[in-house]
């Protein structure tokens, strides 16, 4: 997997390099600013792009800025955003193209190595991994919202952790269930959501986006 | 230069016409504001009309005051004070009704003078010398009255500011001033302590707790006993990184410095737990100290709406015209907001203080509510 890594501080972003490589990661660019992210996310087109939020010259939002504008060259080039703070704002705008292939996670989610890693891996294969923040504060909004309000408390769960970018097995495992009980879950969650049947992934991305309000209709794709 | 001057000839018809126009706001206004003292007592129709009447005619006088501030070719900020006496605005309401639309009261009275002297005394007379006089009339009075407009306008703007602008003598102002930085230096102290208390009672102790457990660990020869540790170690690490985040939040925002007003306020009207509208026109930034007071009077104003008034909208509207910056948050509860009652709106209103800036509530039992906020600032 080739990787573009964006981080000032030379400690987290040796930290990154060092951490990715371990798991079998190219590092192929490491930057410190938004012009240099922009041109590198362009040039690289790497297989995903693992981005601090917050970036010189301007030390506010280049990160984001940068990515957003990679994006929108580079139809669905898949990058997680790393923040210490999470935006309910900037999930949408990072959700606003629909194409998935995006993660936004609170920056000390890279302390727990192994789910940092696979939300890397989800995001790099068009996926979606939101930070459990950004999911609960949509929990206590969203839930009076049709058409989510058919879905059952269980469902809701299991759309949630989708949106978080587990895998059904690992839903399943969090579950104590088996994966089958989760495929059944999404099949109705898919079905209650208006999902014409498409593939699995793809469906998948357009549940998670309809979940996190990115799409006004779930069905009008 | 032709463009100013057309201005000019058209300002004072103009100025009669709105002078005229919101002078009879201000009679209806005075009216219903007389009704409702009068009233309240005796149909206990509690507090709610006055204080939605008072808002009228403040935001009346706000109109007038920028109006005049227009007229006097001042450019300062017009100031807007907060411990503004009450009896101003009625004063005012009641001087502007008369002398409003005094003027074409008057002209009107000529007209009808004339009618009456040429057409209705001797309605069959016309002859050269009837209508040579007529004619004459009616120029001087048109000439009357264009020499009479830019003094009305003029001292109708002076009026305006004389009652509304000018406001406290300096000693009232400095006793407000010194009144406004104490609250200021309070709240600001309050906070540092808040930090401080958090701080020790939060990163800091875990901080301490992590060292504790690093130390049992090092010390360990149990391989389990070691991951244990490390673990309650990332634990209480995820922990301390929670308790800083939550408290640089409430310090300064990382949106607000980003995105400047309008993000901030719609990154926060996304956290509201009801469906918030928000409708926000800012062609600048404000200086960033009134950039933030704004925030945390809408963050304020929308936590209350989550909290307290049972709504199942809001709104949020902001806009900067005339020197001011207005901010607005609304919703569609039961209302009952009142300012001496706590709830946060004394929160509102100190913050504000310290920028000249001023609250207006409006909220009848039933509904809607309406928080109106404005601080005089330029824009950058």
């Amino acid at each position: 997997m080739r990787v573009v890594i964006a981080e000032d501080l030379a400690l987290l972003r040796d930290g990154l390099v060092r951490l990715l490589s371990a798991y079998g990661c190219t590092v192929v660019e490491a930057v410190d600013n938004g012009p240099m992210l922009l041109e590198a996310l362009v040039r690289h087109r790497p297989d995903v792009s693992v981005i601090d939020v917050r970036l010189p010259p301007g030390f506010t939002d280049e990160g984001l800025r940068a990515a957003l504008e990679a994006r929108a060259r580079v139809p669905g080039l898949p990058v997680l955003i790393l923040s210490q703070y999470v935006e309910q704002l900037y999930a949408r705008e990072l959700l606003s193209d629909r194409s998935g292939g995006v993660g936004y996670l609170l920056k000390d989610r890279v302390g727990d190595v192994d789910r940092f890693v696979d939300a890397v891996r989800q995001v790099a294969g068009g996926g979606t991994a939101m930070d459990p923040e950004v999911v609960s504060q949509l929990l206590t909004r969203r839930s009076r919202d049709e058409p989510l309000a058919a879905l059952t408390p269980r469902e809701r769960e299991v759309l949630a952790l989708m949106a978080e970018g587990m895998s059904n097995l690992a839903i399943a495992a969090r579950f104590r269930v088996t994966d089958k009980a989760i495929a059944k879950h999404t099949t109705g969650i898919f079905a209650k959501l208006g999902l014409p049947p498409s593939d699995d992934h793809n469906r998948r991305v357009m549940a998670v986006l309809a979940y996190l309000q990115a799409a006004p209709s779930a069905g009008a794709t | 230069m032709a463009r100013t001057a057309v201005n000019a000839a058209a300002a004072g018809p103009w100025a009669l016409v709105l002078n005229a126009v919101t002078g009879l706001a201000a009679l209806a206004l005075l009216v219903l504001l007389a009704g409702c003292v009068v009233l309240a007592p005796v149909a206990g129709i509690g507090p709610a009309p006055l204080d939605r009447v008072r808002a009228a005619a403040h935001r009346l006088a706000g109109h007038q005051r920028r109006w005049a501030g227009r007229v006097l070719g001042r450019d300062d900020v017009p100031r807007s004070v907060p411990a503004r006496p009450r009896w101003r605005e009625p004063l005012w309401l009641a001087v502007h009704a008369v002398t409003g639309p005094a003027p074409v009261v008057a002209v009107w009275a000529m007209l009808s003078a004339l009618d009456y002297v040429f057409f209705r005394l001797e309605p069959s007379r016309t002859s050269t010398l009837n209508t040579f006089a007529l004619s004459l009339s009616t120029v001087a009075i048109a000439v009357v009255v264009l020499l009479a407009v830019p003094l009305f306008r003029t001292g109708q703007a002076r009026l305006a500011s004389l009652l509304l602008d000018a406001g406290p003598t300096p000693d009232a102002r400095i006793r407000e001033l010194t009144a406004s930085r104490a609250a200021v230096v309070d709240a600001h102290a309050a906070e540092l302590r808040r930090i401080e208390r958090d701080l020790h009672d939060g990163a800091q102790a875990k901080l301490i707790a992590i060292r504790m457990h690093l130390g049992l660990a090092g010390g360990s020869r149990d391989p389990d006993a070691v991951r244990r540790a490390i673990d309650e170690v990332r634990e209480v690490a995820g922990q301390a990184l929670t308790d800083l985040r939550d408290l640089v939040r409430g310090i300064h925002p990382p949106v607000l410095t980003d995105r400047g007003l309008p993000g901030a306020i719609e990154a926060s009207a996304l956290l509201c737990p009801i469906p918030v509208d928000v409708d926000v026109e800012l062609p600048g930034r404000p200086q960033p100290p009134v950039e933030s007071a704004a925030y945390f009077a809408a963050a304020e104003a929308l936590a209350n709406v989550a909290k307290h008034s049972g709504a199942s909208r809001a709104w949020v509207r902001l806009r900067h015209t005339g020197g001011v910056l207005r901010l607005t948050v609304g919703d569609d509860g039961h209302g009952g907001v009142r300012r001496d009652l706590g709830t946060g709106v004394r929160g509102i209103e100190d913050r504000l203080s310290a920028f000249d800036g001023s609250l207006t509530v409006s909220s009848p039992p039933g509904g809607p509510t309406e928080l109106t906020m404005e601080v005089p600032c330029a824009l950058s």
